[in-house]
């Protein structure tokens, strides 16, 4: 790709991206609201007081009771200013909600994408050199036990054996209750932490990326420039990583961004399991209690992830591959 | 002084292969300075042979006896590490596939500093590498280097492969059909760099190729292959003029050749008029940069009943492309194409489907054309179905037509896998013919094939044309099938027709330099085969 033409791939897909972005709102807001129940009739279950003047107060003072047009556009034109409403029920901002919320998601997230996209490749790779020996069955079998593993059933196992068992790893949280750390200490203490979670979600991710480089690096390896290479007296070892793992990792990276997207959203079970405060419980918790501006803050955040994460991709590709132009 | 000895090679084939070895018991050798040229059909084991030599045989594919003999070492007994510093130092080998043979994601440049570097003469490399692709004559070298071979034409990456196989100034070059996959201008530039360089360098050559005009250009000794063993092997003069073995009599026998003879001028009513025809290519959208690419302008024919006109043109001068306006294939912009009369351009799909039966087309890659899924006796009887023929007399006329590009009848029951690429494309063609076509349409219907093959397919279109009074468009870039089987020919350049005319006229007194140039490439033309 041409350095050149950066700016204006950006400035389309950016127009692009809100046209998106604007769609997954309405979209979410429609859905929402098509679900039974709302805010008000759970508070008043909650506390109890259950009479139709104080559930007409309670919707009055939520603006529920406006035609549903008229709650979009509200909802739309604050948003527009990056403005994400209010919960009434948490009584805070639903930006600041979220915003506390997001960097732990995207610890976890992020150290389990590395966790899957490294740990996959590497074992692919690996299967693939020794392709039709034991270490490519051994890695063959993880992989598929891996990928046909329900995922809470996975973290509940190792909670078990590492947590209950072992006792060497927590089981919950994000850092250990009631103590104060700083430095390495509280570094240490965090990945203890985070190990348990970011391995539950990144397992199954990790099966897909072996079986699908080792696929792939047997393709590539079958074909004529490997053989070219291997005719100009390049040795096996820079065979295998300059000439295959570059080329078979073009896949990779594909399903990588399809991935990177789905992880923000796709944690919320792996939060429910290890008590994780990231924005999924965050999102669990605000459906159980139809807490609306929260709900939809936290879709309006991940919607945005999933858009960044597929522009990065795209970079990211045409970086790698020369063949392929950004085009808008 | 002698280079490359091999002795006595036997190479064996896995269990359960149609013969027990790949090569049996073959004998060589090439000296410095000298073109030895393997010639045979595909599966005769010359690939074989040059792989053996690098050290670069699959596992499932040992040499079971027979000696290697390179610059005085025993190549068999080298060790891998001692074979891999021999690979692209001493000897090089170039591919048949320009396209697929650099790595796409590695600029050029960087592909030839890695052969330099994985020997150890990498300090220079940003020197060499320019040097290098300059001596393969490519313009602007140091552009070259920086560019990834999506970059460039065939012709250019052939020559890229050839720098790279020249890096270390190897004394052994083998090249594996380096310009089976090129256009025959290309091939021509390729085969005088090889021979340029050969002779200024003194490297000896293995050059595999299975067309006997190339093996007229550039050897000067011939071995010719057939299933695993040389059956003939000597000076190419020799060997091209004077051929003893059968088997290289029948090959000789094969490749198209000679002058066109004079044929009469057929002056029947016109079957097809094409007018004006444009089709142009746009690619980018709204925002993007725009290139347009004018496929086809300028070319305007007619096609007489009973008439073969060929269309002839390297790749990219958009004979397919006008081919497949005629079957509504491509929509062309503007333009008439006149049926008898009746204009099938506007025509919608369905007004079209009366036509579709009367004119019927044939594919070049006899490997992707036919449904893998079906059987043959199925994929011939398809058409009549669809166009309302009761199945059973569909399927009895399939059985018929089977016979006539002489198949056994038995192949109804049979998948398209089981059968060669000759045997496919008369499955082809039978498939054509089930519509009962007055026009037929054949896309490079040899160009896939072996020489003996595709003369028998030529062989089998020219009878059934005479017996069904087809008329044909025929399609190619091999101008010496054209001579053979063309009434007239009409020579495409870049989207345009250049010049036509009766076969014998064009090829005898060529107007356009384009033309000329395309008849001066055509390899081995200054050997005429013995008659034999």
């Amino acid at each position: 790709m041409e350095a050149s033409k950066l700016p204006g791939f950006l400035a389309r897909r950016a127009v692009k991206a809100v046209l998106v972005v604007f769609a997954i709102i309405v979209c979410n807001f429609l859905l929402v609201h098509a679900a039974p129940g709302d805010p008000a009739s759970v508070i008043a279950g909650q506390s109890g007081v259950a009479d139709a003047a104080f559930m007409e107060q309670l919707r009055k003072q939520f603006g529920l009771d406006q035609p549903l047009h008229t709650q979009l556009w509200i909802y739309l034109k604050s948003v527009a200013q990056l403005d994400l409403g209010f919960s009434h029920r948490q009584q805070q901002p639903v930006a600041k909600l979220v915003l506390e919320r997001l960097p732990a998601t995207l610890l976890l997230t992020g150290a389990a994408f590395a966790f899957a996209i490294a740990g996959g490749v590497t074992l692919g790779a690996l299967a693939a050199r020794r392709v039709g020996t034991w270490a490519d069955s051994l890695i063959t079998v993880l992989a598929l036990t891996f990928y046909a593993t329900p995922l809470f059933w996975v973290g509940l196992m190792l909670v078990l054996v590492f947590s209950v068992w072992l006792e060497w790893l927590p089981s919950f949280g994000m850092g250990t209750v009631g103590v104060e750390l700083h430095g390495f200490a509280f570094a240490l203490d965090l990945a203890k932490h985070l190990l348990l979670p970011a391995l539950t979600l990144g397992l199954f991710y990790l099966a897909v990326y072996c079986r699908l480089t080792r696929a792939t690096m047997l393709e590539v390896a079958d074909q004529d420039f490997v053989k070219t290479a291997r005719a100009k007296g390049v040795p096996e070892g820079r065979i295998l990583r300059a000439h295959v793992l570059r080329n078979a990792l073009l896949p990779v990276i594909t399903f990588a961004g399809i991935q990177a997207g789905q992880l923000v959203g796709g944690a919320i079970l792996v939060e429910t399991v290890f008590a994780w405060p990231g924005i999924g419980r965050l999102a669990f918790e605000a459906l159980l209690a139809r807490d609306y501006p929260v709900l939809l803050g936290v879709f309006f955040c991940t919607g945005v992830m999933v858009v960044l994460f597929n522009l990065v991709t795209d970079l990211l590709y045409a970086v790698i591959d020369p063949r392929v132009e950004v085009a808008g | 002084m002698t280079l490359l000895t091999v002795e006595n090679l036997t190479v064996a084939l896995p269990q359960g292969g149609d013969r027990p070895h790949a090569v049996e018991g073959i004998s060589l050798s090439i000296s410095a300075g000298e073109i030895l040229c393997v010639v045979g059909e595909s599966g005769s084991g010359k690939s074989i042979t040059a792989n053996a030599v690098m050290g670069l045989l699959p596992r499932g594919l040992p040499v079971t006896s027979g000696a290697i003999g390179f610059e005085g070492k025993d190549v068999l007994a080298l060790s891998p590490e001692a074979m891999r510093r021999l690979r692209g130092s001493r000897m090089a080998m170039i591919f048949q596939e320009p396209m697929t043979a650099l790595n796409p994601l590695m600029r050029v440049g960087d592909q030839i500093a890695e052969a330099l570097r994985v020997h150890g003469a990498g300090a220079d490399a940003a020197k060499r590498v320019p040097e290098l692709l300059a001596a393969v004559n490519l313009p602007d070298p140091k552009a070259i280097a920086r560019s990834h071979p999506f970059r460039l034409s065939g012709g250019q990456r052939q020559r890229v492969m050839i720098a790279m196989a020249l890096a270390l100034e190897p004394t052994l070059l083998i090249a594996d059909e380096p310009t089976t996959a090129l256009d025959v201008t290309t091939q021509m530039q390729i085969l005088r760099l090889i021979r340029e360089i050969q002779s200024r360098r003194g490297t000896g050559v293995m050059f595999i190729t299975h067309d006997f005009g190339v093996v007229a250009e550039i050897a000067d000794r011939v071995a010719v292959m057939q299933r695993g063993r040389i059956v003939e092997q000597g000076p190419a003069a020799e060997v091209l003029n004077h051929p003893q073995h059968p088997y290289t009599r029948a090959l000789i026998a094969a490749v198209p050749h000679g002058a066109p003879d004079s044929r009469p001028q057929v002056t029947t009513a016109p079957v097809l008029d094409v007018k004006g025809v444009e089709k142009t290519y746009r690619r980018g959208g709204m925002f993007g940069a725009r290139a347009v690419v004018r496929a086809v302008h300028d070319a305007d024919f007619i096609l007489r009943r009973g008439e073969t006109l060929g269309l002839v043109g390297e790749s990219g001068s958009g004979k397919s492309t006008l081919a497949r306006c005629v079957v509504k294939l491509v929509e062309p912009e503007t333009g008439t194409i006149a049926y008898h009369g009746t204009d099938l351009r506007p025509l919608s799909r369905n007004a079209w489907k009366p036509f579709r039966q009367r004119i019927q087309m044939i594919f070049q890659d006899p490997y992707a054309s036919l449904n893998p899924r079906r059987k043959v006796g199925e994929a011939i009887a398809e058409g009549p179905i669809t166009h309302g023929v009761a199945r059973g007399k569909a399927l009895a006329k399939a059985r018929e037509l089977l016979a006539l590009v002489q198949l056994d009848p038995g192949a109804m029951e049979r998948y398209p896998h089981e059968f060669s690429g000759g045997q496919r494309q008369r499955i082809g063609i039978a498939r054509a013919l089930a519509m009962e076509p007055e026009l037929l349409i054949a896309d490079e219907p040899v160009s896939a094939l072996d020489v003996s093959v595709q003369a028998q397919v030529l062989a089998l279109l020219a009878d059934i044309r005479e017996r069904l009074g087809l008329t044909m468009l025929f399609i190619t870039h091999d101008l010496r099938v054209a001579a053979q089987v063309c009434d007239r020919v009409a020579v495409m350049q870049r989207g345009a027709i250049v010049e036509q005319g009766p076969t014998a006229e064009v090829f005898s007194a060529p107007q356009h330099p384009y033309t000329r140039q395309l008849l001066d490439s055509i390899p081995g033309r200054g050997w005429t085969p013995p008659a034999v």
